[in-house]
């Protein structure tokens, strides 16, 4: 019997999904960012996301909130990940899966809870409103970081550890070269699926009353004024950054493979 | 066995495809709401009723058999949704079928988004600002002029609704039209602060400067919106204008405080923005809805609140022994409504999807409706009832004191049954903390209806301007950025970009 399907037909829903839900938003987006109210092309939005200094304070604001919450995911996730892909103890796999189990909370009720806490330590969560911020959302993404630091890490080579040993390398340097080089594609996919969500969640910023905008808001209150045009535009170059950012990383991480092929 | 058992599958084969080409054919016309159709006779029209209402703004029934409201005029429960009810009562009084689908919205700008991206509704319920500015965009159909005709019982709304409103309704224009025109009120209310009387007094509480007040620092929110935002900003920067003994006892004092609270001059707005950039330091949060669970928990001490939610707030902390008060701001309140409005893009000229549109908002406006609608929300109807004793007897049966209280008070409240305050029928007798409490929120006293003055839309270049005007109250300003930060991040990047070339090189 001829065969009906072959294998590039089972990609069908998802190129289906790709058209109807990302590339044709992504359009209206493109639409929106460079029409004006009269739906005349322009490109005075983009003028306006580089001259407005509220638009490029907010940048630097969500920059600065997503460098400070990823700096901090990791300099508590690596320790963690490093020991638990180190133990030989059996039941690590538990250890995991209770890194992994607030995800399976709903975030809000988390940062309720967050709430609570951080109220009975400071008093009052008006106080600190960049602190409590980095709080939650180190509270909401460190899973996404010990994630893959900690797959990155079990996967080691361990031959390439006992290599360095037999050269004469302390535990310090065989760490620093030759642990965390070959970690590095773990911290990366590790700081982009922290950096990127902490610069437009705003949500949680919100429930623990954090009354400046960072990008996502911004975008929302443009919408909420029936602003479409410079909305869409933010959200365009936001786009964008990512995309840039992503590319960078990428590129960073072929070398590092070849690198680690060399070594 | 075999041929037997094709025989009796091919019956089951017929009655399967007649079932499905049934339901094809029934469900064709009637778009989705295939299941109504097929239990209604082919030739019935059904008319489908799109409505779309602000979450939890009515009563879906549901309620236990201990929560009857006891009135002298009846019992009033809730049982089904109010829009299900609604369809047999449609149907007992006019033999038609009709269908509502209710949805919901949250806020008023977002309902104007999902209308101009084209979802279509025949029956919304937005604010006053919104229904102003969807009549100045023509995007409302008027009313039939049978709706106002008030010798039809059914006419529930026009026989019903409070003269207050009514006066409102008729008074306020929108390019020479009345807004009773094309909107009929459904809830109202003004602004106001919930403060928790052991940390705040009353006194401190009567003016929108509790805001700024150092006292309070980190312990007031106020809404997140900025229109909202506004109100309270103008109201405290004009606090000694507005309280001044020649201004309230000008003659055209309602037409001043409207022209005042309304003033949306650059000058204005630049003093506003800069009020508000000062009390965003001061102020707990600016919050969209956990100021009712806040100030429950004791987590702030006073709030800004529309006073339907401050009803809803007081009532939550009495079942908590924790009371909180309710003040209006000495300067002025903002007099706010929802109200019904059919649209263009939805009725349009279809007269019997208007009709059936019109019921739907007199059989909300049935006075025991009315009190469930009240009852479930916390917010106050804007029906009084006409000659109809139902709400009144609630408002009776909700706040009149026991008879062996005796710090009691009189408390007036026929300006809004009848137009005449010192009408006799309309007097409560309420316990004294009353006048601070859930009744002054609900029904709130003569003069403080007296300040109250309603915001007007606003649009164009004055809608820009407000809008940035909030943009910079909450972003953070660039130029803020002190230079030992721009030195900080550059050495950063030397370092990095450094250390870089420096690995390079050697590994070339």
């Amino acid at each position: 019997m001829k065969q009906v399907f072959s294998r590039k037909q089972l990609g069908i829903p998802y190129a289906l999904f790709l058209l109807l839900f990302v590339v044709a938003p992504l359009l209206v987006i493109i639409y929106y960012a460079f029409t004006d109210g009269t739906g005349h092309f322009t490109i005075s939005n983009l003028f306006h996301f580089f001259t407005d200094p509220n638009t490029l304070g907010t940048l630097c604001y969500s920059l600065a909130l997503a460098f400070v919450t990823t700096c901090v995911c990791l300099l508590l996730a690596y320790p963690i990940a490093y020991i638990l892909a180190k133990s030989e103890w059996k039941m690590k796999s538990v250890i995991v899966m209770l890194f992994v189990l607030p995800m399976w909370i709903n975030f809000t009720l988390r940062i309720t809870a967050l709430k609570e806490i951080l109220t009975m330590f400071e008093g009052s969560l008006a106080y600190y409103p960049f602190f409590n911020s980095v709080v939650g959302m180190t509270y909401d993404f460190l899973p996404f970081m010990i994630l893959p630091l900690y797959s990155t890490l079990t996967k080691l080579d361990t031959s390439l550890l006992e290599a360095s040993y037999d050269l004469g390398a302390n535990e310090i340097q065989a760490f620093l070269r030759v642990t965390l080089p070959l970690s590095v594609p773990g911290i990366i996919s590790g700081v982009s699926m922290v950096f990127l969500p902490a610069m437009t969640n705003y949500v949680v910023l919100d429930m623990l009353y954090n009354s400046t905008y960072i990008m996502g808001s911004l975008i929302g209150s443009y919408f909420s004024a029936y602003d479409w045009h410079n909305g869409s535009m933010i959200a365009l170059v936001l786009l964008i950054i990512i995309c840039l950012f992503t590319l960078i990383s990428g590129t960073d991480e072929e070398e590092q493979k070849k690198g680690g092929a060399l070594l | 066995m075999r041929i037997n058992s094709g025989m009796h599958k091919l019956p089951i084969r017929l009655a399967a495809c007649g079932l499905l080409a049934g339901i094809l054919i029934t469900g064709i016309p009637f778009g989705r709401y295939t299941v109504k159709a097929a239990t209604t006779p082919k030739d019935e029209e059904v008319i489908n009723l799109r409505v779309c209402n602000w979450e939890e703004y009515m009563d879906l029934g549901d309620w236990d058999e201990d929560e009857t409201i006891d009135l002298e005029s009846g019992d009033i429960l809730g049982v089904n949704p109010m829009y299900e009810d609604f369809e047999n009562w449609y149907y007992e009084t006019y033999g038609k079928r009709v269908k509502v689908t209710y949805s919901c919205f949250g806020t008023n700008e977002e309902l104007y988004n999902m209308l101009t991206l084209g979802d279509v509704y025949d029956l919304v319920c937005p604010s006053e600002y919104m229904i102003m500015k969807m009549m100045a965009e023509d995007m409302l159909v008027p009313f039939s002029e049978d709706f106002f005709d008030e010798s039809i019982p059914e006419n529930y709304y026009m026989r019903g609704v409070s003269p207050l409103i009514r006066e409102t309704f008729e008074n306020n224009e929108i390019n020479g039209e009345p807004w009773s025109k094309y909107a009929a009120g459904y809830m109202w209310g003004i602004t106001g602060i919930v403060y928790n009387p052991q940390m705040v007094t009353e006194e401190e509480a009567s003016t929108w400067e509790v805001v700024d007040n150092p006292k309070f620092y980190r312990q007031v929110t106020i809404k997140d919106n900025v229109r909202d935002a506004l109100f309270v900003a103008i109201g405290a920067m004009k606090s000694d204008l507005l309280t001044s003994e020649e201004f309230l006892s000008a003659p055209d004092y309602p037409e001043r405080l409207a022209e005042e609270m309304n003033d949306v001059s650059p000058e204005t707005i630049a003093a506003a923005r800069d009020y508000l950039q000062y009390t965003k330091e001061n102020v707990y949060s600016f919050e969209t809805d956990s100021g009712k669970a806040d100030m429950i928990t004791g987590k702030v001490a006073a709030n800004y609140q529309w006073s339907g939610d401050a009803v809803y707030t007081m009532d939550q902390a009495d079942e908590d022994d924790f009371e909180l008060d309710f003040a209006v701001p000495k300067e002025s309140t903002n007099l706010y409504f929802d109200g019904w409005v059919m649209l263009k893009s939805g009725v349009g000229a279809d007269t019997e999807k208007q009709q059936a549109a019109q019921a739907f908002i007199n059989f909300l406006s049935m006075p025991e409706n009315a009190v469930r609608n009240m009852y479930y929300i916390g917010y106050t109807s804007v029906i009084s009832g006409g000659d109809d004793p139902t709400v009144f007897d609630y408002l009776c049966w909700n706040y009149e004191a026991e008879d062996d209280e005796e710090d009691v008070v009189e408390y007036p409240v026929g300006y809004f049954f009848t137009g005449d305050n010192s009408d006799e029928d309309y007097i409560l007798t309420v316990p004294r903390e009353q006048t601070k409490r859930q009744l002054s929120a609900q029904y709130p006293d003569e003069d403080t209806m007296n300040r109250s003055a309603i915001m007007q839309y606003f649009d164009g270049d004055t809608n820009t301007e407000i809008n940035q005007m909030w943009i910079e109250v909450r972003c953070f300003n660039i130029n803020r950025v002190p230079a030992w930060a721009w030195i900080m991040v550059a050495a950063a990047i030397a370092i990095l970009v450094g250390l870089f070339g420096w690995k390079k090189s050697r590994e070339s």
